[in-house]
């Protein structure tokens, strides 16, 4: 492992890895620094990079104009409302198939995984329907509902590597000592798993306040969390450099941060253990 | 291990889960395929009763059709190759021992949280704007004409904008995959005096190979059915109406609800034939 790296090539290294770092980072370091702008040095010509007049205004005038709240609000409630409830129900089904699996296991585990390939405009309109029959269009309940849905398999598919990891021998020794199923799960499984839960629960947040497909069509003006808000500036307010990068940044900061705890789980969430 | 009373306890336990996502399956499948069925106008009439596999060949034989299959296999396979080449790059970069590591993955795997209006909307009128866009300042800072991006390069436009958002998925993945790899086995190698290109091609690229795989599948389910990128920028407009995109329009903007409806069966049959390759490494990863 101890391999001699040589400093003239880590500094190599470490400048060609800054590069397309800052590179990448770019649109998201612009669209912030843009938010702290007013609109005339937003669109100056060359454009401005540190140097301009900052200025909390944007933000001010985005709150007032559009109750920007209430979007957040939206966002947070379906969101966690999804996951929570998502979490609810996969830790039993999870727990089932990694402690008691019958032959059926496999099958079913990539059954669930199936239906997240689903290509979601394939059951738009019906889904549509019943949500209008049963006045769910515009609701927050009915987004928590689908999102909580579509996000299911990748719950109980995290918590079934994670709970896998758990040896067995541990739960064994509780039913010996008398422990009831219910106690089980709650006493001996569950501490074991917080790590394992809560990182299912990060990623499955960001999944869900990042959904742009059923927010953007199922929602109108009552239930629109963040993705359906920026997506009203597609025009002519998006012309509104300023304004539309602090809505942006607003919108993207709790879950950019959020996401930066999780880069690990990342790759067993979306992978479904494929890769290691 | 396992007594017949946890049996039917764990049977129990796995019962809300499976019964919600078989709903979730299975109701608005069959409504979907019921209305690919019938010539179903919600707004002229309703339902208007059966007509057979008459949506299925006027969806096929309209002339957007082929289009739509054009623009997304083009934006899928652009997003693809773009985001596993770089990926790749980037992952072997990263690999490499370099000062405030930590700080550069972050920076790279930023743009996977930004939500997709988002970024649409940031490098739509930010950067790609033919007057105040960043781009056009670029351009002419270079005595060159500004490019209308989404209008005159629609479709390289909107795969710049999906790649931003994918690479750093494909990055991460693929770094997690190099991270795993016996590094006995590279020093050895290059002790026999094996240049680093081959090293690369014979130790690095093999072992990379499945996680390749992985995240083509997976990139492919998710990109087959893009949406909002398209939403917010060209409507569809300028040769960037996608399948999906396609169906959306036949089921929610024109309300022909068969017609649409036999398209999505179309988008349905598409996404398990990616889905079934997908399925087979990750089932052949639950047994070991």
């Amino acid at each position: 492992m101890a391999r001699a790296v040589s400093t003239r090539r880590k500094l190599i290294y470490t400048l060609a890895a800054w590069t397309a770092g800052l590179l990448i980072f770019f649109p998201i370091l612009w669209t912030v620094l843009t938010s702290f702008k007013t609109e005339a040095d937003a669109i100056a010509d060359p454009p401005v990079f540190l140097f301009f007049d900052w200025t909390l205004e944007n933000y001010a005038i985005v709150q007032e104009r559009s109750d920007y709240m209430r979007f957040l609000w939206n966002s947070v409630i379906i969101a966690g409302g999804s996951t929570l409830l998502g979490v609810l129900i996969a830790v039993p089904a999870a727990w089932s198939m990694a402690f008691v699996p019958s032959r059926r296991t496999k099958d079913i585990l990539l059954w669930m995984l199936s239906t997240k390939m689903l290509p979601a405009v394939g059951v738009l309109y019906p889904i549509y329907l019943i949500f209008i029959e049963m006045g769910l269009l515009d609701s927050r309940i009915g987004l928590t509902l689908v999102l909580m849905l579509i996000n299911l398999p990748i719950i109980v598919w995290m918590l079934y590597t994670y709970f896998r990891e758990i040896p067995a021998e541990i739960l064994e020794a509780a039913r010996m000592d008398g422990a009831t199923l219910r106690e089980e799960i709650l006493y001996v499984l569950t501490p074991m798993a917080v790590p394992g839960i809560a990182s299912t629960v990060l990623l499955n947040i960001i999944l869900a306040w990042n959904e742009a497909f059923w927010t953007l069509n199922l929602t109108a003006a009552k239930a629109a969390p963040l993705t359906a808000f920026i997506a009203s500036y597609s025009s002519p307010e998006g012309l509104f450099y300023a304004k539309l990068s602090a809505a942006s940044t607003m919108a993207i900061a709790p879950i950019l941060i959020l996401g930066w705890f999780s880069q690990k789980q990342l790759v067993r969430g979306l992978t479904f253990g494929a890769v290691k | 291990m396992a007594t017949r009373h946890s049996r039917s306890a764990a049977r129990l336990m796995m019962a809300p889960a499976v019964i919600l996502l078989l709903g979730w399956m299975l109701v608005p499948l069959t409504m979907t395929l019921w209305f690919s069925f019938r010539k179903y106008l919600p707004m002229r009439g309703g339902d208007l009763g059966g007509v057979g596999f008459d949506n299925y060949v006027r969806f096929v034989t309209s002339s957007a059709f082929w289009p739509s299959v054009q623009a997304t296999l083009v934006i899928v396979g652009g997003v693809l190759a773009i985001t596993v080449t770089f990926g790749v790059l980037l992952a072997l970069l990263l690999d490499q021992p370099i000062w405030g590591q930590g700080i550069v993955r972050i920076l790279v795997i930023a743009p996977f949280f930004v939500m997709p209006t988002v970024s649409a909307l940031v490098w739509k009128n930010m950067f790609m704007d033919p007057v105040n866009g960043l781009l056009a300042h670029l351009w002419g800072f270079f005595g060159a004409e500004p490019v209308q991006w989404l209008s005159q390069a629609p479709l390289a436009s909107i795969i710049l904008i999906v790649a931003w958002q994918w690479l750093p998925f494909a990055t991460l993945i693929l770094l997690t995959a190099i991270q795993s790899l016996d590094s006995e086995q590279l020093e050895a190698a290059e002790m026999d005096g094996a240049p680093p290109l081959s090293r690369f091609g014979h130790i690095v690229l093999p072992h990379l190979g499945r996680a390749i795989t992985v995240v083509v599948l997976i990139q492919t389910i998710f990109l087959l059915s893009i949406f909002a990128e398209i939403f917010v920028t060209t409507q569809g407009s300028f040769g960037t109406r996608t399948l999906t995109y396609l169906i959306y329009q036949r089921v929610l903007e024109s309300q022909n609800v068969g017609l649409g409806s036999a398209g999505g069966i179309y988008a349905v049959i598409l996404a398990n034939i990616v889905a079934i390759f997908l399925m087979r490494i990750v089932g052949k990863n639950l047994d070991a």
